[in-house]
């Protein structure tokens, strides 16, 4: 992956980059001065709810399935991604103190403002994927339909999972799921935006805080969709996107002592080398189904059921004499 | 008031020691091909108990291949009504042999007689009764329609709870298909193995149920040994990692039930006398030899200078000495290393100017044993305020407000366990709502059930052991 500084101004370039939506400059006004010069947008990261570059400075280009450019990405470093965790886990408690009702509708909301993005996010994922706009339309609309399917289940999993426990004496006794706490969250490489909704929804449905390690090749769904959890009352810090490398951000964040949790979905042949650097310090697994690598169209399934929350819950049980 | 108790030992006549004791593979005993035994002492006079066979990777082998034969051929196919008969059965066994396993345990491991016979052993035939009636309903458990077993466990149990833990990790195991090979610790292998006389009894088809005894290195060739689908460790949060690091790039499924320091924090208006021997049980049952022992006391502070005179009194008065008499509280320690352990790290309370006290008492004179311990004057950067003693040793610290109670239990990597008393209810779930551990006890301290799942957060470990939720290690 090429790598730049950005020690220089970034319109130049991107003033010569072909437009997104592939609009030519009007032929009858002088190629060199354009009517009007379109605005294009610098893709930053997600940190805190603020969209800050790397604190390195650095960038990478990123390009369409067949090989233009479309943007530059923020090279995230180490220092952004301890940012991230420490940021991700400053927003846990109130996160996970939120009622179960509260962060339904904020779900819900997620979907609501994604919904009003459709066309935006449909063709970034023509542009980054190759595919037909037909297909995008679908992914698209099966993330919305993800999180609207998520929002469902934040007030639910408790019962499903938990429960009162019939112990031979005079106790009340019961069991309820609690978030596990920092997830850091490796999307699918291959599914930039269904892929990514289908394994960060789950894991701040139930009061986790993330951090997610987008895409490499395909980042820029992921900026887009921070962009729609930045208007969709999503508190800063619950959810944090970092663009970049999975091999030169991945054995931090998954070695981090402050971290509870892995998601290893888009982590491909480092998943045994991340697992072990887990164990150090007990961090939770999840290791890459079979999903992981099929592209956007293996993330179809509309009812994963509990089978990526329960991976991020803890059990909790309490116990108290009864008696008068 | 003191009274003087005349001694009360139960009789060691219904435990009939065999000199030495082999593994236990595909249904019969039969010696380690490495031809190595380790003798089994109790810690209580340092006499020899028995030789018990030391288990290579050769037996391992042969373990694994039984157990997988067996899985295959017999244990999987068997409908979940007739395994659960056989569990019902192995149940009933144990409470028909109770005595003689309370007995055994108690010479085995040190622990008082009292807790063998009412907690270990009754927990033990509980678990086996509560799993069994599981088998045949596991559609109902809510992993799926059509839950189906692992295959072959390879299961790792520690030396505080030798029965109860074989118990907690057999009988999930068993109820959802899955066979397994187990190794209970070095130092208290005599009660699994008595367990795979009872699993003959109850015609357990061979293969189903494999005890490796031996050390270390055993388990490790056990716990690596490629041919298992699911490893479930319990011990200490070192070997913990090790085993995670080594199933890493594996199929194999993890659980792991590690270290704790739990916090035991009392409010000003809890039940001072209910709070005292809550708190003495939380440290002092079994020696402290629990990971989930309540290691910390975190006492209001408005109350310290009343609360701790009666503790220092509490304690006087329990009873350290022979395991076996049914007056004794507290037992002897496991090992002479796990001694040596306890004493290493209590001696740097010192050295970090802690206040230590202990009852004047004399220790008897052959075995291994610790004075019950209470360390005051403890901050949170004291090593005893942050590493797991494992034995008979309170650390003592105080907090003003809810808050700083809550921010300093949490304090710590682990997460297993933790109490809370006070005599108001909505004080109370605050507070268990924000401490990060597994099994929280309010007014109550180290209780157990076969259908209450345990198990910790962070460093604690990971998955569930009892209730519903212990199934779920077990089933693919």
């Amino acid at each position: 992956m090429a790598e730049r500084r950005e020690n220089k101004k970034k319109d130049k370039g991107e003033a010569k980059a072909p437009t997104k939506d592939g609009a030519k400059a009007p032929t009858q006004v002088d190629a060199e001065v354009p009517a009007r010069l379109a605005v294009k947008k610098t893709y930053k990261l997600y940190l805190g709810g603020a969209f800050p570059r790397s604190e390195s400075g650095r960038s990478y280009p990123v390009t369409s399935a067949d090989g233009t450019h479309l943007a530059n990405a923020s090279l995230a470093s180490r220092k952004d991604a301890r940012d991230s965790v420490a940021t991700a886990r400053k927003a846990f408690g109130g996160w996970s103190g939120r009622t179960a009702y509260n962060r339904g509708q904020i779900l819900y909301r997620i979907a609501e403002v994604m919904e009003g993005r459709h066309a935006q996010f449909a063709e970034q994922l023509v542009a980054a994927q190759g595919i037909t706009r037909a297909k995008a339309d679908r992914y698209v609309r099966a993330a919305v339909d993800r999180w609207v399917y998520y929002a469902g289940w934040t007030d639910k999993f408790a019962q499903v999972i938990g429960g009162a426990n019939p112990v031979a004496g005079p106790y009340y006794n019961h069991s309820a799921p609690e978030p596990t706490g920092v997830v850091v969250v490796f999307a699918p490489q291959g599914a930039p935006l269904l892929g990514l909704t289908s394994v960060l929804a789950p894991v701040i449905a139930t009061g986790n805080t993330a951090v997610v390690v987008s895409s490499q090749t395909a980042p820029l769904p992921a900026i887009e969709l921070a962009e729609v959890l930045a208007t969709s009352d999503v508190p800063g810090g619950v959810v944090n996107v970092l663009t970049g490398n999975v091999g030169e951000l991945g054995p931090h964040l998954t070695a981090h002592a402050d971290v509870d949790a892995l998601d290893l979905a888009g982590t491909g042949d480092r998943a045994v080398e991340f697992e072990r650097a887990a164990a150090t310090t007990l961090t939770r697994v999840l290791r890459p189904g079979p999903e992981a690598d099929g592209g956007e169209q293996a993330w179809l399934d509309t009812d994963p059921g509990t089978s990526r929350l329960t991976p991020f819950l803890e059990t909790k049980t309490v116990w108290h004499p009864v008696g008068v | 008031m003191i009274f003087e108790y005349a001694p009360a030992p139960e009789s060691r006549s219904v435990v009939g020691l065999r000199q030495t004791y082999d593994l236990f593979i595909d249904g019969e005993f039969v010696p380690a091909q490495g031809g190595e035994y380790v003798t089994s002492l109790n810690p209580a006079d340092e006499e020899e108990l028995a030789q018990v066979a030391v288990a290579g990777a050769a037996d391992v082998d042969r373990a694994v291949a039984a157990a997988r034969r067996a899985q295959e051929t017999v244990w999987g196919r068997m409908s979940g009504a007739e395994r659960g008969k056989y569990l019902f059965r192995i149940a009933r066994i144990i409470q028909e042999r109770s005595r003689e396993l309370a007995v055994l345990e108690t010479l085995d491991n040190g622990k008082p007689i009292k807790e063998t016979r009412d907690v270990d052993v009754p927990l033990v035939a509980a678990h086996f009764f509560y799993y069994a009636g599981w088998a045949d309903k596991l559609a109902h458990a809510g992993f799926g329609p059509n839950p189906r077993p692992l295959g072959v466990a390879a299961q790792v149990i520690p030396w505080n709870f030798p029965l109860l833990m074989l118990a907690w990790k057999i009988a999930p195991a068993l109820a959802t298909g899955n066979t397994v090979v187990l190794k209970p610790a070095e130092t208290t292998p005599l009660t699994a193995l008595v367990f795979a006389q009872i699993c003959q009894e109850a015609e357990l088809p061979p293969g189903v149920v494999n005890i490796l005894t031996g050390a270390g290195e055993t388990g490790r060739a056990l716990v690596e040994h490629p041919g298992t689908d699911k490893v479930a460790f319990t011990g200490s949060t070192e070997v913990g990692r090790q085993i995670a690091r080594s199933v890493a790039g594996t199929d194999k499924r993890l659980t792991l039930e590690l270290g704790g320091k739990g916090a035991n924090i009392v409010y000003d208006d809890a039940a001072i006398d209910q709070a005292v021997e809550g708190v003495v049980t939380g440290i002092f049952f079994n020696q402290g030899h629990v990971c989930c022992a309540g290691s910390r006391l975190l006492i209001q502070e408005s109350i310290a200078e009343e609360f701790l005179p009666r503790l220092k009194a509490r304690v006087a008065k329990l009873r350290l000495g022979d395991p076996l008499d049914k007056n004794t509280d507290i037992g002897a320690i496991n090992s002479a290393a796990q001694l040596e352990r306890i004493r290493e790290l209590t001696d740097t309370a010192d050295e970090e100017g802690v206040e230590r006290w202990s009852p004047a008492r004399d220790l008897p004179e052959s075995g291994y044993w610790f004075a019950p311990t209470v360390l005051t004057g403890v901050s949170q950067a004291h090593r005893v305020a942050r590493e797991e003693i494992f034995g008979p040793v309170l650390s003592v610290l105080t907090f003003r407000t809810p808050e700083e109670a809550v921010t300093k239990a949490n304090n710590t990597p682990y997460g297993l366990s933790a109490g809370v008393w006070t005599e108001k209810g909505s004080r109370m779930l605050w507070t268990a709502e924000r401490l990060r551990a597994g099994v929280i006890w309010s007014n109550t301290f180290n209780k157990f059930d076969p259908t209450s799942p345990f198990g910790g957060y962070k460093e604690s470990g990971y998955g569930r052991e009892g209730g519903r939720h212990g199934l779920e290690a077990y089933l693919g």
